[in-house]
């Protein structure tokens, strides 16, 4: 069983570094683009919950709470973000590219569904060295239209790879509704490859948090991949910036109603934690946040000089 | 010591890796049971069982994704694409990721797999399964991509691609893979990014790679009948590739023709070329020739594709031409 109260920190974390991220997006001290998982936090903070330090796991373009929940320290993923030299990758990705690779954190990913294979190989990788390591795969619904998705689900069920593959399913494909891109169910999608599939709410963190240690479990008996379906919600645009006009007013303004942190909360209250620690955690996420941030401003831009060798390894001797 | 073909070299070498080095894991279609569509392979899956020497579903875009992600894991994958055409299927994990990996992760750790793949025409295999691409590959940084011309430098270039920390791209030529030569008891591992010295000569450098090496000697042979002595160079290595070795050639023939089986236009050529016209200008007392193939799919007919093929005296003609 995951710790409700660990849980409601790292969502937290997530929601209050993302916030701080759309108003740096907004005042020009993130450059780019970047793509909030608003709403989803509780995907994010559920299943790595289960995960152990030797498992790994790959991201999406929306990935920054993945990044978060397994882990990063705050500075150095506000400062790849916001393009300073402190960066986790050096300022060379930003948003899309966050990785962490000491945590098993293999890369949030700007192409959709391109995850998915290096996941497969990681679980590969757990296999062939008899780590009983398990890799997770998160991908959008979206995602499902993209063929790497099909030659994964296939290969690690050929080869009973330790492979999660986490939907975490808002119901929307970039700036389109996925039910008018992808024709299928995910149930039918895992069944059709022998594989089990299991759905959660994805706003409970603690049902995405036990499902997803069900899950794991049955990957590290060897028992084959598993498809764990999170039904969320996508509070903000494709994008920051994006002004959603293709979306109904009436939608974006129910939000409210399908937040994990407030989900989380009362369930917190309900079992007896006192407001004031919940008010501790809460201070603590923000002080947390606004620390690393103050520290990354102070940072200078990456070193072009540095930059220019990086894209292979120094020369030997 | 007895010759090797340039299958058996790349099979020398592929067991020693797997002997060396428990991270070495291969990977591809019909690699293992079958001993690999060209027989490279051969024996390998039997010696170092299917956990190692894994046989894949026809999924290229996932073979090469799941050699990044083990390599970007700790492992040392070895993946084989059965015809060099086929990696249009997998340029999304070759070019966006396995390509990037070390440079948009910070310059610490890449995804150093090695991606085994034939080209090249000559045995009738039609415009999908003759392509030379390596141009492609060459102008994305963060790659590297070799291309042995003989046995020992395939067995040579393969261990140090496996042994190299980033994503090498290793192109056989299918028409050279039962090429016979000497390979040795001890072979060594050949650097990349460093050229060969084939024929010495005074009058003029011919530069090539993969198949065009076989004909550019027997230009120089053409040649040295006519008394012109053409130097050879065989490029090797593609990205990188040995400028200083271009240069200093250059600087005792000052005429230079480069032959390559890949289309011309926008290819390899194009790029020493242009490179060799900046930083080599004042050797040069000739244009710089190109032989390579005409802008046209690879053709299926023998005659059609014995016409599209570059040969030892286009590139001999050239020669005559640069030194005219």
């Amino acid at each position: 069983m995951a710790d409700p109260l660990a849980l409601f920190r790292v969502m937290l974390t997530i929601r209050e570094a993302e916030l701080a991220l759309a108003r740096l997006f907004a005042e020009n001290e993130v450059p780019g683009f970047i793509h909030l998982s608003v709403g989803q936090e509780g995907v994010a903070a559920g299943v790595c919950s289960a995960l152990g330090p030797g498992d790994s796991l790959v991201s999406t373009h929306r990935g920054h709470g993945h990044a978060i929940a397994r882990g990063i320290a705050l500075e150095g993923f506000f400062a790849e973000v916001m393009g300073r030299s402190g960066g986790i990758c050096r300022g060379h990705g930003g948003s899309m590219h966050v990785a962490d690779l000491a945590r098993g954190m293999l890369g949030a990913n700007g192409i959709v569904g391109a995850g998915a294979p290096i996941a497969l190989g990681a679980a590969l990788a757990h296999q062939v060295r008899g780590t009983k390591g398990v890799t997770v795969a998160f991908f959008g619904d979206g995602a499902l239209a993209e063929g790497a998705l099909h030659e994964t689900l296939n290969m690690a069920a050929v080869w009973r790879l330790p492979l999660l593959l986490v939907c975490e399913n808002n119901g929307w494909a970039e700036f389109s509704r996925s039910d008018t891109q992808v024709a299928l169910k995910l149930s039918a999608w895992a069944a059709a490859f022998g594989v089990p599939h299991n759905e959660v709410d994805g706003i409970d963190a603690a049902a995405v948090a036990d499902t997803a240690a069900e899950a794991v479990a049955a990957l590290r008996r060897g028992e084959g991949p598993y498809v764990l379906e999170a039904r969320t919600h996508r509070w903000r645009g494709h994008f920051e910036g994006d002004p959603q006009r293709y979306r109904d007013p009436e939608e974006t303004g129910h939000m409210a109603a399908h937040d994990p942190l407030a989900r989380s909360r009362t369930a917190l209250l309900a079992a007896g934690i006192a407001e004031a620690e919940l008010e501790v955690a809460e201070r603590a996420a923000l002080t947390a946040v606004a620390a690393a941030i103050t520290g990354v401003r102070a940072m200078p831009p990456p070193d072009w000089e540095t930059a220019q060798l990086g894209a292979y390894a120094p020369a030997k001797g | 010591m007895p010759e090797l073909r340039m299958t058996q070299a790349i099979q020398r070498a592929l067991a020693e890796a797997l002997t060396e080095d428990p991270e070495v894991i291969l990977l591809g279609e019909d690699i293992g049971a079958a001993g690999g569509p060209f027989g490279a392979t051969r024996g390998l899956q039997e010696k170092f069982g299917p956990e190692r020497v894994r046989d894949t579903p026809i999924s290229e875009a996932g073979i090469v994704g799941a050699a990044v992600g083990a390599a970007l894991s700790g492992l040392k994958p070895v993946a084989e694409i059965m015809f060099m055409d086929f990696i249009t299927l997998a340029m999304d994990a070759l070019v966006n990721q396995a390509a990037k990996a070390r440079f948009m992760f910070g310059g610490e750790q890449g995804a150093p797999l090695v991606l085994r793949t034939p080209h090249g025409g000559g045995v009738s295999a039609g415009p999908q399964h003759s392509q030379c691409l390596e141009a492609w590959l060459c102008h994305v940084p963060g790659l590297k991509v070799v291309c042995p011309a003989t046995p020992v430098d395939a067995y040579g270039l393969l261990k140090s691609a496996i042994a190299d920390p980033d994503p090498v791209v290793v192109i056989e030529n299918k028409a050279l893979y039962a090429l016979k030569g000497e390979v040795g008891e001890t072979p060594e591992a050949v650097p990349i990014g460093h050229a060969r010295h084939v024929r010495p000569g005074r009058d003029a450098t011919i530069l090539a790679y993969g198949a065009a090496v076989g004909w550019a000697l027997t230009a120089a042979d053409l040649l040295a009948d006519q008394g012109v002595e053409a130097e050879l160079l065989d490029l090797r290595s593609l990205q990188p590739w040995d400028e200083q070795a271009v240069l200093e050639s250059l600087s005792r023939t000052h005429h230079l023709v480069i032959a390559h089986e890949a289309v011309e236009a926008f290819g390899v050529g194009a790029e020493i070329a242009a490179r060799i016209a900046e930083i080599g200008f004042d050797d040069l007392d000739g244009p710089i020739l190109r032989v390579a193939a005409p802008f046209l799919p690879v053709p299926f007919a023998r005659e059609l594709e014995a016409a599209y093929r570059p040969d030892a005296a286009r590139i001999a003609e050239a020669v005559r031409r640069t030194l005219a």
